[in-house]
């Protein structure tokens, strides 16, 4: 215990670096609400009066509820995209011995250590070929290509964490494979696919360079913020939007999160039971 | 004539359920045969688009090693890859030099609500990169938040101008922007480092710098080379925060791709930039893999 507590006895200075890291995480990202309520088209010091006209403008602004609902969209649709095709891939690397899985779990993770301006080049080359004109769909192609990485990185723990023996009994007991899968393996893997699809969600709804490379007429959410970002008029509203953003995905991600803690610690006790 | 068929059916049916590589392949091939589809051909594409040429509107498609040699030989290309490079690399340092202790507090010094330490240090990661790179704008504008303080406690005479729009402010935004990335690695390497290992240096009388240096650092390692590529790749092709706080002198090189696309309108050559940013960062990933593979093997 001494050893131990030797190793492990309490270090100030690191305690205060730790708050002051934490600190320059969360001050960033705050001026955004405190600047979305401050009564000047500019963002800078001192900060003049109080205000929500800027929320009241926001409510307001045709163009940019027209870019959020593209981006609900787009997201909508590729994180259930990614996830379908990160339930098919994590199923298959997890449960059957395939020749040269590592290679092609390799391919399939391929996204995540290309950047994404080359992904989007790349992309918009052949969409060109193609003769394929630019629209929401080819920014959700893209997005499903970039979401399904992460969703397999989701999915694979939780395909790996429950019982096999759990759907071959399902199988003895009569259930076809397509029951099965409905019955045993979904209820079973769900806190996964849930997590999978808001993570996959949240990376779309952010998504900017693939999009930006790929959009056409209708710009997402992001696209939209970048080209207000260049006139201080227009900029009020938007950092409104951006702070009710921040803080619905804040609560959307600790909801996410104790969604899976809550699977892991389920998970956990089942092992523990006799 | 039904007959037949059935057997039929039902022959490659029981080939299907016996054999386990058909039927992985069979369940992997949807999401395979997409990331094939839509990594593989749009790369081939693009490597091919390289060799072209663009003449006002139309590409000239007989293969030639031009845009190559202007990227050789022209020195705003050279001068924007160069800095992409040395701006990331300064970030990637930055950011896993300011995560390593953070990560080091909390897998060893909090033990009790560690979930609620790790949701604190990534949470701030999952609000809009756009509107993070543009708080800090705000942060290091003109009349920002730092000079308006620092002047307002009457440590500055006039604001700094040099804190936006420059390569300077790149790499601090993009530190703020990729914590999160070197933070979890690191965390988990410590995290998984044995106890008693520790033990067994402090019973053979290693004080607390000669424990870290000889077992903990070597032990993490690991996680800080996974957290350094993890922020390098893809921050040598960032678009949004150049474009936003780095000004004409901190324009990195996905600005100068992404022009090739819009107003300059030479698609071959953004290929051509592209392809020769992937292959200098692949080329970079892997001798620091190489070298630190090496290292960690000497150190043993």
């Amino acid at each position: 215990m001494s050893e131990i507590s030797y190793i492990q006895r309490p270090n100030r200075p690191l305690h205060v670096y730790a708050f002051g890291y934490i600190a320059f995480l969360y001050i960033p990202v705050l001026f955004l609400p405190l600047f979305s309520f401050n009564d000047s088209i500019y963002f800078a010091f001192p900060i003049e009066e109080f205000t929500t006209e800027w929320y009241r403008q926001m409510f307001e602004h045709q163009a940019m509820h027209a870019a959020l609902a593209n981006s609900l969209k787009v997201g909508a649709v590729a994180s259930v995209l990614a996830t379908v095709l990160g339930v098919f891939g994590a199923k298959a690397v997890t449960r059957y011995r395939i020749p040269g899985k590592k290679s092609l779990i390799f391919v399939i993770m391929l996204p995540l250590v290309v950047p994404g301006i080359l992904l989007g080049v790349a992309l918009l080359l052949m969409l060109s070929r193609l003769g394929i004109t630019l629209s929401l769909y080819t920014v959700t192609m893209g997005h499903v290509l970039i979401c399904t990485p992460f969703a397999m990185a989701t999915l694979i723990p939780r395909f790996e964490g429950f019982d096999r023996a759990m759907e071959e009994a399902s199988a003895d007991l009569g259930a076809n494979a397509w029951s099965t899968f409905w019955r045993v393996t979904l209820p079973m893997v769900l806190p996964g696919v849930v997590a999978s699809l808001l993570l996959c969600f949240t990376i779309s709804f952010d998504e900017f360079i693939i999009a930006f490379m790929l959009t056409g007429t209708d710009p997402t959410l992001p696209i939209f913020m970048y080209s207000q970002l260049r006139f201080p008029a227009r900029l009020p509203p938007t950092v409104a939007l951006g702070s009710i953003i921040i803080f619905v995905s804040f609560v959307v991600l600790c909801f996410s999160l104790w969604l899976r803690r809550y699977g892991v610690e389920e998970s956990a006790s089942d092992g523990v039971r006799p | 004539m039904t007959q037949t068929h059935d057997t039929l059916r039902g022959r490659l049916y029981a080939f299907f359920l016996r054999s386990e590589p058909v039927r992985g392949f069979a369940l992997l091939s949807p999401t395979l045969l997409i990331m094939l589809a839509g990594m593989c051909v749009p790369f081939v594409i693009l490597v091919a688009m390289s060799f072209w040429t663009q003449h006002v509107f139309e590409f000239d498609t007989t293969l030639s090693l031009t845009n190559y040699n202007e990227i050789v030989d022209k020195p705003m290309y050279r001068v924007l890859l160069t800095r992409s490079l040395a701006i990331s690399g300064a970030c990637t340092v930055a950011t896993v030099l300011l995560a390593y202790p953070m990560a080091y507090y909390v897998a060893f010094h909090v033990h009790r609500h560690k979930m609620v330490w790790i949701v604190l240090m990534t949470l701030p990661f999952w609000s809009s990169y756009l509107l993070r790179v543009f708080a800090w704008k705000i942060i290091l504008g003109y009349n920002g938040a730092i000079n308006a303080s620092f002047m307002g406690l009457g440590w500055l005479e006039k604001p700094l101008e040099f804190l936006l729009y420059s390569p300077t402010a790149v790499v601090i935004t993009l530190t703020h922007a990729w914590a999160a990335f070197a933070i979890l690695p690191i965390y988990v390497s410590l995290e998984k480092i044995d106890r008693s290992l520790l033990e067994a240096a402090t019973d053979l009388g290693d004080g607390p710098v000669k424990r870290f240096i000889g077992v903990t650092l070597p032990l993490s390692l690991p996680g800080v080379i996974a957290a350094s590529l993890l922020i390098f790749i893809p921050t040598v092709g960032d678009f949004v925060t150049p474009a936003l706080v780095g000004g004409p002198d901190g324009a990195m090189i996905a600005n100068l791709i992404q022009v090739q696309f819009a107003r300059v309108n030479n698609w071959p050559m953004g290929a051509a930039l592209s392809l020769a940013m992937m292959v200098i960062i692949a080329a970079i990933s892997l001798l620091y893999i190489w070298t630190a593979r090496r290292f960690t093997e000497y150190g043993r």
